[in-house]
């Protein structure tokens, strides 16, 4: 019998680890907001500036790399800050997945998931078919025209960076554009704007086509094709290859640059398919993730520990599934 | 894609010319490279210990998120060490610009010679005693007054001082200010090349 997506990962693993992820999400996406706003409501001065640049501790500069690309592009050499700001985010990012950004960081984030929610819950139906590489001729478009016009003209109307920065310092009639964004997810075309427009994530996703902390089908082979991961997956595009291309020699890791590491299918799935790992972690085998503990879905060292284990536990292969 | 780019760069142009009353932080470099260079971050609001600057928002005609001030709302209160250009991470604000008297921020001019109560006779001079750099940027010139014995004191800017802080402005005790802040662009006026005013004093040393 068909149920809700995720039932069934919730009635196995409970309803917070079946929401882990989501959870761990929500809250660093609101701590970010909180440091911010620390300084300006209470007069607690950790972080100064808003996502495009900030200094925290006054010492640690960071700055958005394609803000800065498109001041590149208008013809301004930034000072030295900005610099570093940005190449300190650029490896970061880098690190981590760039469009980690997107799922733990981004204010836009929050509005489109629950405009997300919503047409879920209202039924609309598949409409506009706006393809996912629009992203990158917007992308494109933007620095294309800041070097037509020598100014950031995308700066103007960026939801992106107008959310942060209107939450921390007044957003005039800019919630407007923030109204629009979650009117065309609701009811123009599913994820359109972080999943086929904005070019911040295309940015993003650029430099994160080598990034070493990526999600990998670890034990795809447990796999039921439920396909609650593609349903909760905002680029559900991404998920196959790992998934199911093991007859055909393709790695379970997810390595495309359009996975924004939210690790929401890790959450969904109840079969403990998913879990956070490196990018090498190339032919690991069912037997050694559920080797050390039964049923456990560890994070990026967990997984890391197991590639290269020798020997197979078939055993706990039952107690994986009383757990 | 080439329509929704045509219409943002339209946009960016037509932000570019700012409304009069807007005045950029001290040190901002001229608006077209200003827009190339302000990252948008607020780092200069953070530090502005007179809460005097604000970023723009969407729907104002300025470019949205970049810092401005309205002198007769709140005029700069120069401090020395210059926090705002301090923060800028990007240059946008001048790192050069290390002493604020030498910021040039718009220009002072005492537009309405018909309102100014020292124009009228009376000896009202908030401007010029509001002014930082009184009796430099701003002096009293007399004058004799046609409609009585006594001589007017006409507050007078001189271009080369002031840094357009917008005290004077801000201090104007009439109902609209007889004096204003706007940027330089629309104050001064250029001479042509061929005109030679220094020529009278230069007269002696050419005839010989």
């Amino acid at each position: 019998m068909k149920q809700g997506i995720g039932a069934e990962a919730i009635r196995g693993k409970g309803w917070l680890a079946a929401h882990r992820w989501l959870l761990a999400r929500r809250v660093m996406q609101f701590a970010v907001l909180a440091l911010f706003l620390a300084g300006p409501w209470f007069g607690y001065w950790i972080v100064k500036g808003n996502l495009t640049y900030s200094l925290t501790l006054g010492v640690l500069p960071l700055a958005d790399p394609y803000v800065l690309l498109q001041s590149l592009a208008a013809g301004h050499s930034p000072a030295r800050n900005a610099l570093i700001g940005a190449a300190v985010v650029l490896i970061a990012y880098f690190v981590l997945g760039g469009r980690s950004y997107c799922a733990w960081v981004c204010p836009v984030n929050v509005v489109t998931d629950a405009a997300h929610w919503l047409r879920a819950r209202l039924g609309v139906p598949d409409g506009a078919g706006i393809s996912r590489s629009t992203r990158y001729w917007i992308l494109a478009m933007t620095l294309a025209v800041a070097a037509f016009t020598g100014s950031m003209a995308w700066e103007l109307v960026n939801p992106v960076s107008m959310l942060n920065r209107g939450i921390l310092f007044g957003i005039g009639v800019g919630w407007t554009v923030i109204v629009a964004v979650f009117l065309l997810d609701v009811f123009v075309a599913e994820r359109a704007w972080c999943g086929r427009l904005c070019p911040v994530g295309a940015f993003y996703s650029a430099i994160a086509i080598f990034s070493p902390l990526r999600v990998v089908a670890v034990a795809r082979e447990r796999c039921n094709d439920c396909a609650d991961c593609y349903a909760v997956c905002p680029e559900p595009l991404v998920i196959k290859p790992a998934l199911k291309g093991a007859a055909r020699g393709v790695g379970p890791v997810i390595l495309s640059p359009l996975c924004t590491n939210c690790g929401r299918c890790i959450d969904v799935c109840s079969k403990h398919v998913f879990a956070f790992g490196a990018r090498f972690s190339k032919g690991v085998a069912y037997e050694h993730v559920h080797r050390d503990s039964a049923g456990h879905t560890g994070g990026a060292g967990a997984v890391a520990a197991r590639v290269g284990t020798a020997g197979c536990a078939r055993s706990a292969d039952a107690a994986w599934r009383q757990h | 894609m080439t329509l929704v780019g045509a219409g943002l760069a339209l946009h960016a142009s037509q932000v570019r010319a700012l409304p009069s009353q807007v005045i950029r932080a001290p040190g901002a470099r001229a608006e077209p490279e200003f827009l190339a260079a302000c990252l948008r971050c607020g780092m200069c609001v953070c530090d502005c210990p007179y809460h005097i600057l604000e970023l723009a928002t969407l729907g104002q005609d300025i470019a949205t998120g970049t810092p401005y001030f309205v002198a007769r709302s709140r005029p700069c209160e120069m401090c020395v060490d210059i926090p705002c250009v301090k923060a800028c991470p990007s240059g946008a604000l001048d790192p050069e610009l290390t002493d604020i008297n030498q910021a040039r921020m718009g220009l002072a001019i005492l537009s309405d010679h018909e309102t100014c109560l020292n124009f009228l006779g009376l000896r009202c001079e908030v401007c010029y005693r509001a002014c930082p750099l009184s009796d430099k940027a701003i002096t009293l010139e007399p004058q004799q007054n046609p409609r009585s014995l006594h001589a007017m004191f006409i507050p007078t800017v001189h271009s080369d001082q002031c840094t357009g802080c917008g005290k004077c402005e801000h201090a104007c005790v009439l109902e609209t200010a007889a004096i204003r802040v706007l940027p330089r662009r629309l104050t001064k006026g250029e001479l042509g090349g061929h005109y030679r005013p220094d020529l009278p004093e230069r007269i002696p040393e050419i005839a010989q």
